[in-house]
């Protein structure tokens, strides 16, 4: 690895986060319980893309072998991908799509938060900019969350059931490694360890407002930050990339 | 859509910029006052039309009837004096 690399990796893992997750929410587009809600799911899917399109670009610029953001996003397999698998999995239900939402955002607030002050002027450009986006990500999840696990018995399930099924995803979310750690000591990341105990916090006062109850201690999946996906990362690439891939260097 | 009938229409007001008067811009479903605000902010003010928003029940709203237009804006229109245009307007006054 050249002393690039690393850096370009980091940014490789905050784009696919956002780029697989604005993926999920955007097979939403037409199918919202609600049209309201139909608009606002795809205008979060749009902000995430976009924070996508912007991290990727960097990362590419980084990598300085003439790639660009489309190339990284369309002409990599899923075992080149880099996201953590909880972006990954199939959207579910509306409550299950909402409870990832808030647990992914939340997240995302700390580092985009951490990593306004990086020292890459575009990383730190980028977030400042993702910050306000990201506080509405989160406080429109929040606020169906509690409406949903304070509504009815059904709803109080499934969105309890979500949160059960995607507690084991997060963990992966705050783990670090030597790379990333490399990078911190350059203040080119945001620490993923240091983002659990604020998240935490935040996690636990909506659950308690929803009226929900966190699942205890489970096995953490992992793998993402690898390129150890799921089945279900290939699956979604495969439409994703569909166009480009049978139509090299379509424009319209 | 299911579950339509179950969320209740909220009238939506969009102030485009500070000290400028608020606007009817249309209406959302919502099941309270703060997902109807977060709705109108997403369906209204994408663009960034707006600065302020404000979100009303619609059964809170009285309106008129078209009944009632005659005795409401009738009597105005044969009393000429109550039209501004008689006045000279004072020099130095700015006119809109």
């Amino acid at each position: 690895m050249t002393s690039a690399a690393p850096f370009c990796e980091y940014l490789l893992r905050l784009g696919d986060d956002r780029l697989v997750l604005g993926h999920r929410l955007s097979e939403w587009c037409g199918h919202g319980p609600i049209l309201e809600e139909d608009i606002a799911l795809a205008n979060i899917a749009l902000d995430l893309v976009g924070q996508a399109n912007l991290l990727l670009g960097r990362a590419a610029a980084v990598e300085g072998k003439g790639r660009d953001a489309d190339a990284l996003a369309f002409l990599r397999d899923s075992r080149e991908y880099r996201n953590a698998l909880i972006v990954e999995l199939p959207r579910g239900d509306f409550g299950f799509t909402i409870v990832r939402q808030f647990l992914f955002s939340t997240y995302a607030l700390h580092q985009w938060e951490a990593l306004a002050s990086c020292a890459d002027a575009d990383l730190a450009g980028i977030a400042a900019r993702a910050v306000k986006e990201t506080r509405y990500h989160v406080r429109h999840s929040a606020e169906w969350l509690v409406r949903l696990g304070d509504g009815t018995d059904e709803s109080h399930a499934r969105v309890q059931d979500a949160l059960d099924e995607l507690w084991r995803f997060t963990g992966e979310l705050f783990l670090t490694d030597e790379l990333e750690q490399g990078l911190v000591r350059r203040a080119l990341a945001a620490d993923s360890s240091t983002l659990e105990a604020p998240w935490r916090r935040d996690v636990e006062e909506v659950v308690r407002r929803a009226t929900l109850r966190l699942p205890g201690d489970v096995y953490w999946q992992r793998g993402g930050r690898d390129g150890i996906h799921t089945e279900h990362l290939g699956l979604m690439l495969a439409e994703m990339q569909v166009l480009p891939r049978t139509y090299p260097g379509a424009r319209w | 859509m299911p579950g339509d009938t179950a969320h209740r229409l909220w009238e939506v007001f969009t102030q485009p910029e500070g000290g400028k008067p608020f606007e009817h811009a249309g209406s959302v479903h919502a099941a309270d006052a703060e997902m109807a605000l977060q709705h109108a902010r997403d369906v209204y003010t994408r663009r960034g039309e707006a600065v302020n928003i404000w979100v009303v029940p619609s059964s809170a709203i009285t309106a008129s009837t078209p009944g009632d237009a005659g005795p409401f804006f009738e009597p105005g229109n044969d009393k000429p004096y109550r039209h501004p245009q008689f006045y000279k307007v004072p020099s130095g006054v700015r006119v809109f």
